[in-house]
């Protein structure tokens, strides 16, 4: 797709410069204010979790007794109170049950509905598009009352769901976390799908090959990018989910990291580095995944809202 | 083999033509492809969409079968806007919401996008600094934010030797979420615009500037151009957030004293102490309605550009 990441050397790129203190458009003094203040900016954007990663290697009696903006009172124990207290091992266990599982069926589902838009011109296309398109958009409020009313009708064997239902399920999330998921991957797959030129089609056609070869074999590897851009974007969606895995999960227990934050609230909120030390557990993975795969992250991002 | 009959008619040039030609199981297959995920969207997202729109005309308190539900008419609506106390608060909160994000992190979003489209010493740095808080999740950011906003150790109240409750106090609260939302939001929008930027022909800029164009002036006659189809998926983008908002407003306090917001308020209707499904539902489908519009706006802006690329 033509979309890189914005931070990566783009060729027409380096001509932007040089029209800039030739032409005088954008004046020396004028680039150099510019300059400070996006980087002033930066740094008041970076505070608050630099803020939070500070405290939160701070003793609690110590910055009660001295106040927040003193210096002293290291310690690693809130990181070792906040995951015993806050069951992190539990949680996180319970988000990649969630969100493993959730990608790869919404990587799957999507990727078929895609090939299908793409190497077929049928007059359903746009509606179907549509249909899964929209539904990425409406506001999962909206649907709260009979999605919940559904689960709690359809049961469950023991061995699936220890509630005997699919309310109170992992399963439930997996599901509902892939419908809602669909429509942007779709969106972006079968856009991604279209650049390919249709006469491999043609060519694996007169070689025999079925239909669904073609999509496995043929345009599944030439799609690994926006595969791996979408795979990217989704586990920190799913992993940042918070609405439905609040409503459809009672339990405590099984709620994954992002909404069992709630839970932990009434034990965290009378000591501040130790919310200080579960937030950044928390953010820890979608950070590294962030900072590992920034490139696919943007891209991913980048897809679907432009055309691509 | 089932591709025989295809192989043979694989070379006609008509689109149309050759997909009436696909073989019986190659139809099969197609046709599985498509109906596994629409049937899971369609029981998931759409016909639960048409279950809260019956359910809004009806009570019900989602305790008995299905045939304790009593039709009432148009009997929750009139409740909402008349006896409901949270509601036109919450559609107040929801546009003060919608106003803030547009005009403070959105434009703020822009400007940095434009400005970081230029080559600048550390701009890459810049740009990861203010896309880092978009991987976060909102319940996450509500926290991180207590950090400054608590009313014992928040620094704010540490520097400003103040004792405000920010999260707490009605009449701040919501701006100091909308500032946190702030911190995120600017981020995924000058993203979006960064994006878009790329299609900016960069020999036309340079053109612009050799015939002696100030630099505003090439922003508007060249850049500005450019963005407008951006700048109605960032409109859509935003509207749709604002009014979706929840995830920051739950984790605080659920949508009460000062943080009523539409979302929260049907959630209360659900899993909150009393169950009112047919009166959540309400709520719901105003929700949907106003969503409905805008999601038209982004279809089509999306499709105008499928079908001429």
């Amino acid at each position: 797709m033509s979309i890189e990441t914005p931070t990566a050397p783009v060729p027409s790129r380096t001509a932007t410069p040089a029209a800039r203190t030739e032409g005088g458009a954008m004046s020396r003094p004028r680039g150099t204010v510019a300059t400070v203040v996006v980087a002033i900016l930066a740094l008041v954007w970076l505070f608050p979790l630099a803020w939070a990663l500070l405290n939160s290697f701070r003793d609690y009696g110590y910055t009660q007794a001295n106040g927040y903006l003193s210096f002293g009172g290291w310690t690693l124990d809130n990181y070792r109170q906040s995951w015993e207290q806050g069951r992190f091992g539990l949680h996180f266990k319970n988000s990649v049950i969630i969100t493993v599982p959730a990608v790869l069926l919404t990587l799957w589902l999507s990727s078929m509905v895609a090939f299908v838009l793409a190497r077929f011109s049928y007059r359903f296309n746009l509606t179907l598009l549509g249909i899964f398109l929209a539904a990425n958009l409406l506001p999962p409020q909206a649907l709260l009352i009979p999605v919940f009313r559904l689960f709690r009708e359809i049961p469950l064997p023991l061995f699936m769901s220890d509630s005997g239902s699919m309310l109170n399920s992992f399963w439930s999330l997996i599901l509902v976390n892939t419908a809602f998921q669909m429509g942007f991957c779709t969106f972006v797959l079968s856009n991604y799908m279209k650049t390919l030129p249709h006469e491999i089609y043609e060519s694996a056609m007169l070689d025999g090959a079925s239909v669904w070869r073609q999509y496995w074999q043929l345009t599944m590897p030439l799609v690994r990018p926006a595969l791996a851009a979408l795979a990217t974007l989704q586990v920190t969606w799913v992993y940042n989910e918070f609405f439905w895995a609040t409503v459809l999960l009672q339990q405590g227990d099984k709620f994954p990291i992002t909404s069992a934050l709630n839970n932990l609230r009434g034990q965290f909120f009378t000591d501040t580095n130790l919310v200080a030390a579960g937030s950044v557990v928390v953010a820890l993975p979608v950070l590294v995944v962030f900072f590992a795969l920034q490139k696919q992250f943007v891209s991913g991002l980048t897809l679907g809202s432009t055309k691509g | 083999m089932a591709t025989t009959t295809t192989t043979k008619k694989a070379a006609k040039p008509s689109g149309r033509r050759r997909e009436t030609s696909l073989s019986t199981r190659d139809r099969l297959v197609v046709i599985t492809m498509v109906a596994i995920p629409t049937i899971l969207v369609v029981g998931l997202v759409w016909l639960p969409a048409l279950g809260s729109v019956y359910l809004s005309f009806t009570k019900w308190n989602g305790f008995g079968g299905l045939d304790t539900i009593e039709w009432v008419g148009l009997q929750n609506y009139k409740d909402i806007a008349t006896i409901y106390p949270p509601f036109w608060p919450a559609i107040r909160h929801n546009l003060i919401w919608l106003v803030f994000l547009f005009v403070f992190p959105t434009m703020l979003g822009m400007l940095l996008a434009v400005v970081l489209d230029r080559e600048m010493r550390g701009g890459r740095f810049y740009q990861t600094a203010f896309y880092m808080p978009v991987v976060l999740s909102l319940a996450l950011i509500g926290f991180i934010w207590q950090l400054f906003y608590s009313r014992d150790q928040g620094l704010l109240n540490q520097v400003f030797n103040s004792e405000v409750d920010w999260y707490g106090d009605p009449s701040i609260n919501l701006w100091a979420v909308l500032v946190a939302t702030a911190w995120r939001h600017t981020g995924y929008i000058m993203l979006i615009y960064l994006a878009g930027l790329k299609g900016v022909d960069a020999t036309l800029r340079e053109a612009a500037s050799v015939d002696g164009a100030t630099e505003v002036k090439t922003f508007f006659h060249v850049v500005f151009p450019v963005m407008r189809p951006i700048n109605m998926i960032v409109l859509v983008i935003v509207v749709i957030e604002s009014l979706r908002a929840f995830d920051l407003v739950w984790v605080i306090n659920k949508g009460r004293n000062g943080l009523e917001i539409i979302a929260a308020l049907v959630s209360q209707n659900v899993i909150g102490e009393a169950t009112r499904y047919g009166f959540g539902s309400a709520l719901a489908v105003i929700m949907m309605l106003i969503s409905s519009v805008f999601i038209t706006l982004y279809l089509r802006i999306v499709f105008r550009e499928e079908r001429n690329p």
